[in-house]
Order: structure tokens, then sequence, then C-alpha cells
């Protein structure tokens, strides 16, 4: 990192925890790269994941800095509102859970797009999928990415924002080039760690403040003081509804986007194919839970701290919405603490933009490029695993250039909520129905992939982020364009039988429930 | 593929082998742990097995579970959105000191979440074992 400016104290603290999280990534990396080749090994770990770690990974690969700094954000300004997206956010992973993370282990190899191509047409269906696959990342990378420079650039004092997204950008893709999946779980895993341990620090210094007394604590957040946009004081309740969502039919869009767009999350479901089987993958999304909801939980304390402690006029003062919680972690634990919790914003970034390119790459090499392009044969040794670090550079790249190009001033927090509007809209459809639907075809499946991406952009590209006069009124397509990915795929599949899916039938039936047949683990 | 051929030795190291990709690249037999699905089981009679009474049993089994569970969820789920948005005056009520039956029934979430969680892994179990059972009387047949 270059520093121009004079740099305060301060940031050489911070600066310091930066390059020992990029350190110690960087010493994990190395050893994943010696330990692995191989396309199990590069794509899925190998297969020998433990439980509890893939739980940490894909609560790390999950707890993104939207949430960490934009939710305590949203409650420190905005108090109970800000709170609902913190309940979305876990239960949506009983859609995991009951629905997708078994049968995709069982019935798939690398990627989502081997669950649709089991018993349909494999090119047009990886095609369609490779498609929203590589959208969801890219949106969900990019608004990380900007993410990632305005925060650097608060955080360190003297590192431009175009510094600081190629620098990450640098990082993720060494990460997935060189250590492929091993390497990024790992990455996830010590993310998760230090999320967690910086979070439970903070939630304790914010209730030694109430001196660990919930009614002081929660009391203290009926009459939270602000200047109003008349220059006036305004005296608000944080705990009542409806300071910041004013139209009911956005917050159930929203809800519907959580709940079942996690589940159709790229960089999620890949995370099911590093352990040795279906039962690991769903004791991994009760530890996810376990970590996920404590983490969610924990959000009261340093959301409505923040509100509480700070207030939300000094908080717009000291870096706005953004930095509630590092400031927090000033006031109450000093230079030091800031500075950590910096670096933990800065290592949450990172862990999640590397999950987002290995799930780009891997559907690009393993369904584009080998299934797609090649027609699943004929490849030379090691090619698939060649393509994919090739594609994640150019991912890389691609992500860089477009964040830099997009600029920090654009508020870019639409892309997640279009990121898990797609995945919802485009991707959970076709999962449930072919599993649970017989009569599903191929013309169904890249139907409602194709139906539920467009209807997604297409709604929100006429919303209130894009449009004064906006053609739709809210700001979350879901609760549009998940009825029309599943329509899409119904009647797509309604048009013409296709006896080769019905006849594979009972065969991915048979995969999906006793596991009968899948993918092992590599043996050491 | 080639057939098995006892005079080459699998030189290829355990953990590292590409040949999962590129199967038409070794003259010898994959290692077992490198065998793709469709190689395991070709043989596997499926719709035998799908037409097991016990396969049926165990698909009815997950079902009595999964649906009312999933129903179950999905309501309570989003009886939070609609009560916030449809019924705030209900919503902002106070139960329990300045705590108002809004904050309450979000964090009760959490709790349903982890019960319903906890509640499928142990059916769960149960479920691995008849799938077990299954595979062991169509493996021996």
């Amino acid at each position: 990192m270059i520093l121009t400016a004079t740099p305060a104290p301060v940031s050489h603290t911070a600066l310091w925890m930066f390059l020992g999280f990029v350190f110690a990534t960087l010493l994990i990396t190395y050893f994943s790269a010696r330990k692995s080749s191989g396309a199990s090994a590069y794509f899925a770990a190998g297969r020998r994941i433990t439980g509890w770690q893939n739980g940490l990974a894909v609560a790390g690969d999950y707890m993104s800095a939207a949430s960490f700094l934009g939710i305590t954000g949203m409650i420190a300004f905005n108090g109970y509102d800000g709170f609902m997206y913190s309940v979305g956010f876990l239960v949506a992973y009983l859609t995991v859970l009951f629905i997708v993370a078994e049968p995709l282990r069982n019935a798939g190899k690398y990627t989502m797009a081997d669950l649709l191509a089991y018993r349909l047409s494999p090119r047009p269906v990886r095609a369609a999928a490779s498609l929203s696959t590589l959208t969801v990342s890219l949106l969900y990378m990019i608004a990380q990415m900007v993410g990632a420079g305005t925060l650097v650039r608060q955080l360190l004092p003297g590192v431009t924002f175009e510094v600081a997204v190629v620098g990450v950008g640098i990082l993720m893709v060494v990460y997935v080039v060189f250590g492929g999946m091993l390497a990024t779980t790992w990455v996830q895993i010590v993310k998760a760690v230090l999320l967690m341990s910086g979070s439970i620090f903070l939630s304790i210094l914010v209730l030694k403040r109430f001196d660990f007394d919930l009614g002081k604590f929660f009391s203290s957040l009926t009459t939270i003081t602000s200047t109003g946009v008349d220059g006036g004081k305004v005296v608000r309740n944080f705990l009542t509804p409806g300071l910041l969502f004013k139209n009911p039919w956005d917050q159930l869009s929203l809800g519907m986007a959580l709940i079942f767009g996690t589940a159709g999350l790229p960089h999620i479901l890949i995370r099911f194919y590093t352990v040795p089987d279906a039962r690991t993958a769903r004791t991994s999304v009760v530890w996810a839970m376990v970590i996920i909801g404590f983490f969610y939980i924990m959000t009261t304390f340093f959301g409505f701290g923040a509100a509480s402690i700070l207030g939300p006029d000094y908080l717009k003062g000291h870096g706005g919405t953004n930095m509630a919680a590092p400031e927090l972690a000033r006031t109450l634990g000093g230079e030091v603490f800031f500075a950590f919790i910096s670096a933990v914003a800065f290592a949450t970034i990172l862990a999640v933009v590397a999950g987002l390119t290995i799930s780009a790459s891997t559907s690009f090499a393993h369904d584009f490029f080998t299934n797609v392009i090649r027609h699943g044969k004929d490849h030379l040794p090691g090619e698939e695993v060649r393509v994919a670090r090739v594609t994640a550079i150019v991912v890389g790249a691609l992500a860089i250039g477009l964040a830099i190009l997009i600029g920090p001033a654009v508020n870019v927090a639409f892309l997640v909520g279009l990121a898990f509007a797609v995945a919802a809209s485009a991707n959970l459809p076709v999962i449930v129905l072919s599993i649970f639907w017989k009569r599903f075809t191929t013309a169904g499946a890249v139907a409602g992939l194709l139906v539920g991406l467009l209807s997604s952009i297409l709604l929100i590209a006429v919303g209130p982020d894009f449009m004064k006069d906006p053609l739709f009124p809210l700001k979350n397509p879901a609760i549009i364009s998940i009825p029309m990915g599943f329509l899409g795929a119904i009647i797509g599949s309604l048009f013409a039988r296709e006896r080769t899916a019905e006849a594979l039938y009972p065969e991915l039936v048979v995969r999906a429930n006793t596991g009968l047949g899948a993918e092992r683990a590599t043996e050491h | 593929m080639s057939s098995p051929d006892s005079d080459i030795q699998d030189l290829t190291p355990i953990s590292a082998s590409p040949t999962d990709v590129a199967p038409l690249g070794h003259p010898y037999p994959k290692p077992l742990h490198e065998r793709t699905a469709a190689e395991e089981v070709g043989g596997m009679d499926w719709a035998a097995i799908e037409a097991d009474p016990g396969f049926a049993a165990l698909l009815r089994s997950k079902a009595s579970f999964v649906v009312p569970a999933t129903a179950f969820f999905m309501i309570y789920y989003f009886l939070l959105p609609i009560g916030v948005g449809w019924f705030p005056k209900l919503m902002e009520t106070p139960v329990w000191g300045v705590l108002n039956v809004a904050y309450l029934f979000a964090l009760s979430q959490f709790l349903m979440a982890w019960i319903l969680a906890f509640l499928y892994i142990g059916v769960a179990a149960g479920w691995d074992r008849d799938a077990a059972r299954l595979i062991a009387k169509f493996r021996t047949r």
C-alpha cells in the first residue's frame, strides 16, 4: 500500500494490523498451493473440509462488510428497521438447510449447474446457469470492491480509492489463483474467527458502558436525539419500526429476496462441495446458523450502542453510516481497538471477494468451458484448472476496472440487493424444480434462468434507484421477479415433454436422497 | 477407459492427481477416490431403488418434516415484515419494560431458526440410517 500524505500515528497501528492479516492469508495460500493439485483439490478443497470448518467458512463467505458495517450503520441511524435485515439474513439459512444443501452435495460435483445438468440437456442449461452465476458474482463483487475502496480510504488516510481497489483485487486473485478452494476456505475461517471475536469484544464494551444492565441499555434507546432535516432537534424511540422503511411492500419484497436468494447464491452453494458428504453439509449449515445468528444478535449491541453512546449526529460528522462500528470501537476501546476493528472490516471484504472470485471462475471453467465449449470430454490434463485460474485473473481485472469506473461517489447498496434478487429469481426456482418436479425440462430451466435474471435487472433499471419518476415503485424487485422466474420455468416445461429428463428422474431422486454414488473425498 | 493393467503402478500421488479431468491421459485405472459419481455405481438399478417401499417410506418421512417446517418458518418469518408494515400500532405495544412486540418478535425469529435447525439435525440422523440400510440392500444384490 502506498501512503502519500503524512499519516497520523493511528493509521500506523491499523496499517500494521492490515499487513498482519495479509501476511497470514498469503502464508495460508502458500501452504495450500503446495498441498493441492488436481481438479477436485482446486475446486472443492479435496472435499475434506469438516463440518465446523465449513460452517465457519460459510459464515465467513456470508457476513460481508455490508452486514458488519452497513447494518451497524443502519441501526445506528434508523434503529429497529436495520435490525430487520439481521433477522432475514439468518432465517434464510433454513431454506438452504431444508431444501438445497443435501441434494446439491449428493448429485453435483463443483457447481450449482451440475444438479440441473443431471437430467436435462447439459449445454444450454449450463450456459444459462453460468451466465446467472457470473452475473450474481460480479454484481456482488463490484459492490464489495467499491465498499472496500471507500472504507480503506477512511481507515488509512492517504491511501486513495483506486489504490485500495487495486490492492484488494490483486489479493483476491492471488488467493484464488494460487491457493484454490483450500486457501479460500481458510481465509474465510480466519476472517470469521476475527469478526466474531471483534464483535463479541465490542458488544461486551457496549454493555460495560451500561453496567451490564440490559434494562438500562434498552431504556437509553427510547430517547435518541438527532438533528432533523429542518435543523431542529428530533427525539426518536429507536425500538419503533418504520423510521427507515416507509413502504411496507418494499419490506416484504426485500424479505423475499433474502429468504429465497441466500439458497441461490453461488459462492454459498459451492461451499457444500468442500465437505465429504451430505451429512457434513447439513451439520455445516447448522454450525453456520449458530455463528451467523450470534453475530446478527450482536448487531443489536453495536448498532443500538452506537446510536445511544455516540448518536447519529456525532456519526454524521465522523464518516457516516459505514463508520459506525469502527467509531464506536474508537470511543470505547481506544486507538488500538479501532485499528483492530478496521482490520477486521478489511479482512471481511477480502474474504468475501475471494469467495466470489472462486465461484465465478469455477462456474466459467467447469460449466462453460469444459461442458459447453468442450462438450464435457476430450480435455487435456489439468486444463479445467488452468482455465479457472485464467478466469480468476480476468474476473479480478474486470471487477477492479468496473469498481474504479463506478467510483466511490455512487451508492452501490442496490447492487447487493440486485445480486440477492437475481439469485432468488433465477437460481432458486430452477434448483427447486429440478429436484422436486419430474416434468421439468431443459426449455423450462433455460426459460426460468433467463426470465428470472432479466426481470430482476429490468425492474431495478426502471425502479427508484435509477429513475426519478420510477415505472416500478419498489427498490427490490423480488416480489415480482421470483414468481416470474417460477412461471418462466413452469411454462417453459409445459410446452413440450422431455422423455430423457423424466427417465432420469428416479436416478436423481435416489441420489439426492440417499447419497448413493455421490462424489467422495480424496484420501490421504 | 483402458482396462486395468497390473504391470503399471499408479504413480499419481494420492492427494494430488489431475486424473478426474483427464481420463484419456492415463493408461491405468483411476484410483478409487478419483472416480466420478457415474463410474462409481454404473450398474445400479435406480428404478428398482425408487420403487422400493423402503425408499418411498424415506421420502414420505422427509416430506412429513420438511413440508410443515418450511411452511411454518415462512409464515413465521413473513409475519414480521407484514406486521411491521401494516400493523405498526400493534407492533409498537410495549410488552416487557421498554421492549415492544416488534423487537421481541424479531428476536424470537433467531430462536425459531435455531430450534428448527436442531430439530432437523435430530430427525435427519434417522434418514441417514434408513438411506444406509437401502444402499446396503441394493449393493449386495
